[in-house]
């Protein structure tokens, strides 16, 4: 299972393995995996084999995020608010891929609801690193990473509504793909912020999260903002010439210079992003040093949360325990709903209902929600009125390596935040992005993120696909640290 | 009375009951189904579901929007409303807000009153939004339909600009028939299609508007008509009481029993429903051409009707008001005349035959077992001098008991009696047979004139042709 989609389709063609041994093999690596990480909320013991077509997908097993609607299979979000709740219809982007003949093998654990980027708040607990078990993968798509990290399978669907697919990959050592908003359809995915939200892939390399999002992908009468893709086909056209190309880096974030106080190892996850830089610049593409206001930088974190905790606590009003999830007690229906909401939801949700709640409100609505809608705005022309000049954005993710689970090894500088958060501006946006891992610091892997214009996911994933090439971390396997 | 200053603004919410499927979702639109039968995951709020515009629905609230001289947005925003409740299963209605935003803003109607006499309505906005499952509270539980959750809901609001009940409900009546009209709803307050919300001030300046008190889901014309009267009385005795700062702005509501309005806890003030716009939809370009489309296809209103009866049928102003107020009734009047009934008479059938019969028993003229082609028949008849007038009822009467096509009623059985000369026998008979009368009418008793006629109807069983049995009497008693 440490194979390649491609590599696994030819064995399955040739009969060197049959799609149920594939199949028995990841479920079996799922136990594992659950012992060492406790990536998954519920693994599909029962799980049968495929006919095997031409369709690269026929036959191979795959992991589904949790908050994926999967018909008659348990789909909780990592929620005690929905611990028994069995869907009966499928979300669009899995009956997608399921058409292609793919098999779900388990359902992936995440932050409740998508909410929390630690991998820590589902409800079946905290989620560890396959490289290091006292480090975090990251979330929201934390059992996904972790999974595909430890080799369970090629790939597993993910969701993306700050980072949640993107910083993960880059900490578990793998390809996270979010493409363009409405590329792949949102019905059946469990909104968090449904302006931000986009379904999306974790492979281990750019060909595999190309041939996926391709069967993932195209319009939907269910989603009103989903678009036609018809005409882009990510894996036939992945090795277009990307030479000439150009691409451009934040300076007020990638300049060390920039920084008073810059933590060392966050120093080598910059020094080894401006090496990988080289490489790019050795494949014929141009890339640019590009200087942003630094007011607008500060905005993003802050946009972030006021809009995210706002769609949120909306979002999130269907969970009263009346007709789905675990009724509550009480003797009036404010109880019943009280109750239930209480016992259901983690503190870190509760606390994001109560900021969105807040900025909500009709005193504090043009303050706050009103003023991140301006700001993400402010920010996403920004970055549009550069994309004139330049194919995509190219930036390191987040600050370093994985965290401590512990929190021993947390920096909590401000100056370093934009940094941290960076990527969110990508949702802001809608626009494609990729992770792809560029090296190791102490052993412990590192990403970086390509960052394109919409529509513009074949340019940013050729490009991808281009340094992937001239790099050693293509479809590696998390080795643990000792 | 005459010394207050009345004001009212409405608030009308009717359903969109003519869309195949729900406003925002593929659920079918047909609440008076099995409770729960015509559900789809949208309209319960399952985790993931999105919502899709119907853009049916959308095209009703823009014929809406023209008819009522509204401003139309460029594009199509909708706003989530939040507030828990139990009928609201996503823990937010998508509506749209604020009037700028909103499918028709501002605009106006003008209203005719029985006299001839118009006034203007001005429109705040008027705007599509979903409506919310349907509670029925039991002793000791409660159940939830989903039915009606997703059903397209469309809400006028008024400027304070009314000043009687009676133009409220004129306003009222002919927005319903709008919406008939246009195919856009039953408008069937029976069927629950129909709530208002009542906004009523008294003052004793008439530039100066008094303090607001609205009265909630007042859910027939005949109750809004008595809300008005008698929340405007309430205010005006207390007024006239000296308790003028007890009238607070508050919400109410219309307690049918004893005939009051009844305050009610002021949740709804209270509560702030943190608009923000549905993420879901995009903004939605509505083309020009589009637009276009539409206005073309807007059917003949009530009023066109009526003047069209009036200018160019000769119809009285009161029978054109009577066959306009429901479009079934017109549409079936339009086939009587399309058919080539004489137009007053088709009028003096269908407001005192037809619509004495449908109300007496309850029923809709689209249920009603006389086509305007069976009615034909009969009429035919009459004037070819077949049948009587009396047997033309009669024969109606009968066809609609035993729904029997009337054209197999009309058989040589009762067919009038024509032939002079047998009418001659008749009348000579009656005469000869009582000629103390005929003397008495001889030496001036005229009025005696009638016993002889109504003789001869005795003996003919009502089919000798009226007109000539009278010729036929009068020659034989001047002889």
């Amino acid at each position: 299972m440490d194979k390649t989609i491609t590599e696994l389709h030819e064995e399955l063609k040739n009969n060197h393995v049959t799609s149920q041994a594939l199949v028995d093999e990841a479920i079996k690596k799922s136990h594992e995996v659950q012992e060492k990480c406790n990536a998954f909320v519920t693994i599909l013991d029962d799980a049968k084999g495929s006919d095997v077509t031409d369709d690269l997908l026929s036959g191979i097993p795959f992991g589904i995020k949790d908050n994926y609607s999967t018909k008659g299979i348990l789909s909780t979000g990592s929620s005690n608010t929905l611990k028994d709740y069995v869907p009966f219809f499928t979300a669009t982007a899995i009956e997608n891929l399921m058409s292609h003949g793919c098999i779900p093998v388990n359902k992936t654990c995440m932050d409740e609801f998508g909410m929390g980027g630690t991998g820590t708040t589902a409800h079946t607990g905290v989620q560890k690193n396959p490289w290091d078990p006292t480090r975090m993968t990251a979330g929201s798509s934390s059992g996904s990473a972790a999974a595909v990290a430890a080799g369970v399978y090629p790939f597993a669907t993910a969701s993306d509504s700050g980072d949640s697919i993107r910083k993960p990959a880059a900490y578990c050592g793998i390809v996270g793909y979010k493409p363009t908003y409405g590329m792949i359809s949102r019905y059946g995915l469990f909104a968090y912020v449904s302006s931000l939200d986009t379904c999306g892939v974790m492979t281990r390399s750019v060909t595999d999260a190309a041939i996926v999002v391709d069967a993932m992908k195209g319009i939907d009468p269910k989603d009103m903002t989903s678009w036609d893709s018809s005409d882009i086909h990510l894996y036939q056209d992945l090795t277009k010439e990307v030479s000439g190309k150009k691409l451009f880096y934040i300076k007020e974030i990638v300049d060390k210079n920039h920084y008073t106080n810059l933590p060392r190892e966050t120093e080598e996850h910059l020094d080894n992003f401006m090496k990988t830089i080289d490489i790019v610049r050795s494949l014929g593409i141009e890339v640019d040093e590009v200087s942003i206001d630094q007011d607008i930088l500060n905005a993003i974190a802050s946009t972030y949360v006021v809009l995210g905790c706002a769609e949120a606590t909306s979002n999130m009003s269907n969970l009263t325990g009346f007709s789905f999830g675990p009724r509550g007690e009480g003797n009036s229906f404010q109880e019943i709903m009280k109750d239930h909401r209480t016992k259901g939801f983690s503190s870190l949700i509760k606390r994001r209902f109560v900021i969105g709640s807040y900025v909500l409100q009709t005193v504090n609505q043009e303050r706050y929600f009103k003023n991140a809608q301006r700001a993400r705005r402010l920010i996403v022309d920004t970055i549009k009125e550069q994309f004139k000049k330049y194919d995509g954005l190219i930036m390191p993710v987040g600050t370093g390596v994985a965290p401590k689970l512990d929190n021993t090894d947390r920096v909590t500088d401000d100056e370093l935040t934009p940094l941290e958060e960076h990527l969110q501006i990508g949702n802001f946006g809608g626009f494609p992005s990729i992770t792809i891992p560029n090296g190791f610091i102490n052993n412990l892997p590192v990403g970086i993120n390509i960052t394109g214009n919409c529509y513009d996911d074949q340019n940013v994933l050729n490009i991808a696909y281009a340094l992937e090439s001239k790099m050693n971390y293509k479809n590696q396997i998390a080795k643990e640290v000792k | 009375m005459n010394e207050y200053y009345l004001t009212i603004g409405l608030e009308m919410h009717c359903e969109g009951s003519l869309t195949n499927s729900k406003v925002f979702s593929s659920g079918k639109n047909e609440y008076s189904d099995l409770p729960n039968c015509n559900v789809s995951p949208v309209d319960m709020g399952f985790p993931g579901v999105l919502p899709v515009l119907n853009k049916q629905a959308l095209k009703h609230a823009i014929i809406m929007s023209l008819i009522l001289h509204a401003r139309i947005p460029e594009y199509m925003y909708f706003e989530r409303k939040n507030y828990y409740y139990p009928d609201l299963p996503k823990g937010y209605q998508i509506t749209q807000n604020p009037p700028e935003e909103c499918v028709g803003n501002g605009g106006y109607i003008d209203i005719e009153r029985e006299d001839g006499s118009t006034f203007r309505v001005e429109i705040d906005n008027f705007h599509l939004e979903e409506d919310a499952a349907q509670l029925t509270h039991l002793y000791d539980t409660s159940t939830i339909n989903y039915n009606r959750a997703g059903n397209p809901l469309y809400e006028l609001v008024t400027k304070p600009c009314l000043h009687s009940a009676d133009d409220a409900v004129r306003f009222l009546e002919h927005i319903r028939s709008i919406y008939q009209y246009c195919g856009i709803s039953e408008a069937d307050s029976k069927k629950g299609h129909l709530r208002c919300d009542v906004n009523v001030s008294v003052s004793k300046d008439p530039n100066k508007l008094g303090t607001k008190v609205e009265i909630k889901n007042v859910n027939s014309f005949s109750s809004v008509r008595e809300t008005i009267l008698a929340e405007s009385q309430r205010q005006i005795d207390l007024i006239n009481a000296g308790k003028e700062a007890e009238i607070i702005q508050e919400t109410r509501r219309w307690d049918e029993g004893t005939g009051t309005t009844i305050g009610m806890r002021d949740k709804v003030d209270a509560e702030d429903y943190k608009y923000f716009v549905e993420p879901n939809i995009p903004p939605y370009k509505l083309e020009a051409s589009w637009i276009e489309e539409i206005k073309a296809s807007i059917p003949k209103l009530p009023y066109e009707r009526k003047n069209s009866y009036i200018n160019d049928l000769g119809l009285s102003p009161y029978d054109a008001n009577i066959i306009i107020k429901e479009k079934a009734i017109s549409d079936y009047y339009d086939e009587c005349i399309k058919l080539g009934i004489e137009a007053k008479s088709a009028a003096n059938w269908l407001t005192v035959n037809i619509l004495g019969y449908l109300n007496k028993e309850f029923q809709k003229i689209e249920d009603f077992f006389i086509t305007p082609t069976m009615l034909k028949t009969i009429l035919d008849k009459q004037k070819e001098g077949v049948i009587s007038s009396k047997q033309a009822k009669d024969i109606f009467a009968e066809a609609l008991e035993k729904h029997i096509d009337p054209k197999e009623l009309i058989s040589s059985d009762n067919m009038q009696l024509n032939d002079e000369e047998t009418i001659r026998t008749i009348v000579k008979d009656i005469l000869a047979n009582n000629e103390a009368n005929v003397t008495a009418y001889k030496n001036g008793k005229t009025n005696l004139f009638q016993f002889f006629v109504g003789n001869v109807m005795k003996e003919t069983k009502g089919k000798a042709n009226p007109s000539l049995t009278a010729k036929i009497v009068e020659e034989e008693l001047n002889k």
